[in-house]
């Protein structure tokens, strides 16, 4: 494809909504991204009070909730359920999967590889559109009568699959699983664009071993999507056969409402293997590309080569493989067979491995850099630490013996918030201020940044930090109060302190949304490359053009990090701290 | 309290408005060397609030936590998490100091130079090496307490208890004099006949068995628990003992365990005495009646509306107690007519 080939007139509907442009797809992802975590960070507040403050009753509660989901101000049960289901599928799927990987994948493979567009510039507008109408399908699942899916959002049946059970899993569940079906197949395509992008579109001098970090994080992203969404799919088809059809895939022996029901033969843990199977994998989905951002924004900002480049795509691809053959770390104590548990602690903690080295090769390359302190870079950096810190604890859940007393309790729930929630907004956030002068042409503010930064980290702290502490005193998830269990009374301070944490974090949010927004047309223009940097996304015009690159799409010379390379005499080679990857080697410069 | 929140929200409100229409009018957008120098003592600062939180919440917390093992088998689990909670603590404190030092020791300043430092095998091999021996060691120990766990011995001769779940309640069937559970199925339901556990009563072995509504479990004695469900999943969590296990309609699961403090003993262990204490103080103000502490069941999966109500007391007696209780309460074959 040549830029030559995109001279005819654009239309308002071809260029803002059916657009084949990868750039103006990103957008769309991401904004479509940002308008579903409003909603799924919302009803964290909404559930948070009334995890505070059980009895109180709160006008916002009347004020957004229905009459069938609450009285007189204080939530019913089943609305808390479904709280925080759809919380916990937004963020997860349409926030950080959707959101994350979809905006910058988009944004960046093209832009970083040297590539005109995707491989295919219609698939793509496909795959957006179908991510929308799942996002419309999800959100209008929150209107039906008897209420959205509230199941949890792992949704295992027999709960998910009898209206019996719980009201939501009638209509609600029902569109859940459309949704999702719809999610998946956007995903699918997605991920298949991406990789077919990153192997057969990379321009002259762009080996494999010379991709940006962000790149090989996508890629394999991609191809662990690949390789697990298909099976999520199957899993939520044949939910919906034993829903609708009466078939008997997870359903057996159930009495309910007074009789006994037809299934015969079937098993949740079924389910629950089939469900893990991506589900693990789709921790990683999140957690890669904010990893792929931020190993790219240290850098660039530490003004130093990401330290240990060959070590950080073995870890990857390290990660990537072992995710797939962890899931069983989730059922442990399911009833699976003890023999199972076993083999699957031995991968899972394998996994802490090259989850240290990456976070060793991070601190490392702070290590005598000359950091510029711009808002994605205390974000990339605030996500190595909640990284740490959430990631450690991994070691006390992945051991089989020590997760019979903490599965499903808190401690799991701050586990994962930290390792994959903060830790993964934290790398898109990392993102957005880092590639905004190339999504929109303007800079973001940076002291608006900076608030966002701190007001956001110390919330996350503050909330997840001593959730673990709850979570070791027994309570467990998903409990509407616990005043039903003396025994928990005395976590109830914590909880009001949590509550008020989360609660300065959602209105943190604000800060940047504002940002966001106003910069769009309130920031100043931005250089063709702001921060200095080295990769190829920087050598194209402010202003997009289909295309990317007017004339000739540049060679590559090197890799993307010869940042600060001295000769012998401590000066720079290149006269400055950095080195475009089109800048051919001097004669006697190093290959790096 | 709610007043308060609303102003807490108006000043939010307030002051970030006032920061947007200050900062907005900035066009300096790139941090500079001022910049870098405030942020870098900022994330300084940032780190002294981490380190004294998780100080505050380690030593702070203790009194919240469960209470030592009751369970014999528990005790592993322990002394495993003891040991690798020490071990992650100072992984934690080391990898943040790390991270946050840095950020503020090598805050860019336009007179710098960055060390070009792309790789060095030696320090990778370390990172690798150590956290890789030290996972062996741990999974080696955790494996070992995971089979110990999970797999009873014939020659242990348990107590064989069903535990039984429905939304949203518990019951228990002992096993009787020949220590075997008669036959479950939801088929043989039969409300009327108060035969709520599904058990088959042409079956010889479920003549003795004893429907009860409260676990009493004999200190010393090896117990095994057999879990059904009749509905959806829930999870039987014994956080006391250090014991949990889905129970799956459709299948049986086990689980068991020995007790090791009866419910008096426990309570006058003073890690459950501090918490009590603890939580008297704020039933007290509330004009509640005193927390005395039990032994309990919880569900803890997701099973529906009430799942938070979802409860059974378990005492633990010495073994005379025991069978003294067992034998007041009555067989099956005496309930279902």
């Amino acid at each position: 494809m040549s830029a030559e080939h995109h001279h005819h007139k654009e239309t308002f509907v071809t260029k803002y909504i059916f657009s084949t442009d990868h750039k103006m797809i990103s957008k769309q992802f991401l904004i479509t991204g940002m308008f579903m975590g409003i909603i799924g960070v919302f009803m964290s507040m909404l559930f948070r009070l009334q995890i505070a403050w059980p009895e109180k009753s709160f006008s916002i509660i009347e004020a957004f909730l229905g009459s069938h989901q609450q009285t007189d101000g204080i939530m019913n049960p089943d609305t808390y359920l479904a709280l925080v289901t759809i919380h916990g599928t937004i963020m997860v799927f349409f926030v950080l999967t959707a959101g994350l990987s979809g905006t910058f994948s988009n944004l960046l493979i093209p832009l970083q590889i040297g590539a005109r567009d995707m491989a295919s510039g219609f698939l793509n507008m496909i795959s957006y559109w179908l991510f929308f109408i799942s996002s419309v399908v999800m959100v209008v699942s929150l209107f039906v009568e008897a209420g959205p899916a509230s199941a949890g959002w792992t949704i295992y049946p027999p709960l998910s699959a009898l209206p019996q059970a719980i009201p939501g899993s009638g209509m609600g569940m029902t569109l859940w699983l459309v949704s999702m079906a719809i999610f998946i197949a956007s995903s699918l395509i997605g991920s298949l664009n991406y990789i077919v992008t990153v192997l057969n579109l990379r321009t002259k001098g762009m080996k494999m071993t010379r991709l940006p970090l962000t790149m090989w994080a996508f890629f394999v992203t991609a191809i662990i999507g690949v390789i697990s969404f298909p099976v999520l799919l199957s899993a939520a088809l044949l939910l919906i056969f034993d829903r609708s059809f009466g078939t008997s895939f997870y359903l057996s022996d159930i009495f309910i409402s007074g009789e006994v029901l037809h299934y015969q033969g079937g098993s949740p843990v079924l389910f629950e293997h089939l469900f893990w199977f991506l589900g693990h994998p789709e921790v990683y989905i999140i957690l890669l590309p904010a990893l792929g951002i931020s190993s790219e924004v240290i850098s660039t900002n530490s003004r130093k080569p990401i330290f240990g480049y060959r070590a950080m795509i073995g870890s990857i691809l390290g990660i990537a493989f072992l995710s797939t053959i962890v899931w069983g770390h989730h059922m442990f104590v399911s009833g699976m067979n003890p023999f199972l548990g076993s083999v699957f602690t031995f991968t899972t903690v394998l996994i802490a491995i090259p989850s240290a080295v990456k976070a060793f090769n991070y601190v490392t390359t702070l290590w005598k850099g000359n950091l510029q302190l711009n808002p994605a870079m205390l974000f990339s950096i605030g996500l190595v630490s909640t990284f740490v810190t959430g990631g450690l604890t991994g070691l006390v859940l992945g051991d089989s013996a020590l997760d019979i007393n903490i599965h499903d309790t808190y401690f799991v729930v701050a586990h994962f918030h930290l390792v994959m929630g903060v830790s993964a907004l934290f790398g898109m956030f990392a993102g957005v201020y880092h590639w905004y002068p190339k999504m929109y042409g303007r800079m973001m503010n940076k002291v608006m940044g900076y608030w966002h930064f701190w007001l956001t980290i110390i919330s996350a702290y503050g909330v997840f930090f001593p959730m673990h502490f709850i979570g070791l005193a027994g309570l467990p998830r998903r409990y509407y109060t616990n005043t039903y269990f003396p025994m928990f009374d005395d976590l109830a301070d914590i909880n009001v302190f949590m509550t008020v944490m989360a609660i300065i974090g959602g209105l943190a949010q604000l800060i940047f949304l504002a940002n966001f927004f106003i910069s769009m047309y309130r920031g100043p223009k931005a250089s063709q490359n702001p921060w200095n940097s080295n990769t190829l996304e920087w050598t194209t015009p402010v202003e997009h053009i289909h295309g990317n690159w007017p004339g000739k799409i540049p060679e590559v010379h090197r890799w993307a990090y010869d940042y600060s390379k001295t000769d012998d005499n401590g000066n720079y080679i290149h006269g400055q701290d950095f080195v475009l990857q089109t800048t051919p080697l001097k004669d006697g410069e190093e290959p790096s | 309290m709610l007043a308060l929140f609303y102003i807490f929200i108006a000043v939010a409100l307030g002051v970030s408005f006032w920061q947007i229409t200050r900062v907005m009018n900035l066009r300096n957008v790139i941090a500079t060397d001022d910049d870098n120098n405030k942020q870098g003592k900022i994330a300084l600062g940032f780190m002294v609030f981490l380190y004294a939180m998780m100080i505050y919440c380690l030593l702070a917390m203790n009194v919240i936590m469960l209470p030592e093992s009751a369970s014999l088998e528990g005790e592993h689990d322990d002394t495993l998490f003891n040991i690798t909670f020490i071990l992650i603590g100072i992984v934690q404190f080391i990898m943040q100091f790390l991270i946050f030092f840095f950020t503020y020791k090598y805050r860019g300043n336009k007179d710098k130079k960055a060390l070009f430092f792309a790789d060095s095998h030696k320090l990778e091999l370390i990172w690798t090496v150590i956290p890789a021996i030290t996972i062996v060691l741990l999974i080696g120990y955790g494996l070992w307490q995971w089979n110990n766990i999970m797999y009873v011995g014939d020659d242990e001769n348990p107590i064989v208890i069903e535990v039984y779940s429905q939304q949203f309640r518990w019951d228990a069937r002992y096993a009787g004099a020949d220590n075997e559970l008669g036959l479950g199925n939801v088929n043989f339901i039969n409300i009327n006949k108060q035969n709520t556990m599904g058990v088959d009563m042409s079956d010889p072995k479920a003549q003795d068995d004893k429907q009860v509504t409260e676990l009493y479990l004999p200190k010393g004695k090896k117990v095994l628990f057999k879990f059904r469900s009749q509905d959806v999943l829930h999870s039987a969590y014994m956080p006391h003992f250090r014991a949990q296990m889905n129970c799956v309609p459709g299948m049986v699961t086990q689980f068991s365990f020995t007790p090791k403090f009866t419910t008096e003993e426990m309570r006058q262990n003073p890690e459950v005495i501090a918490k009590a204490k603890g939580i008297n103080k704020i039933r007290l103000a509330k004009g509640e009646d005193p927390y005395v502490f039990d032994y309990l069941l919880l569900c803890n999966k997701i099973c529906g509306a009430s799942h938070y109500n979802m409860q059974m007391k378990i005492t633990v007696v010495e073994e005379e107690d025991y069978k003294k209780w067992l034998g007041e309460q009555k067989t099956l074959a005496q309930v279902i007519k």
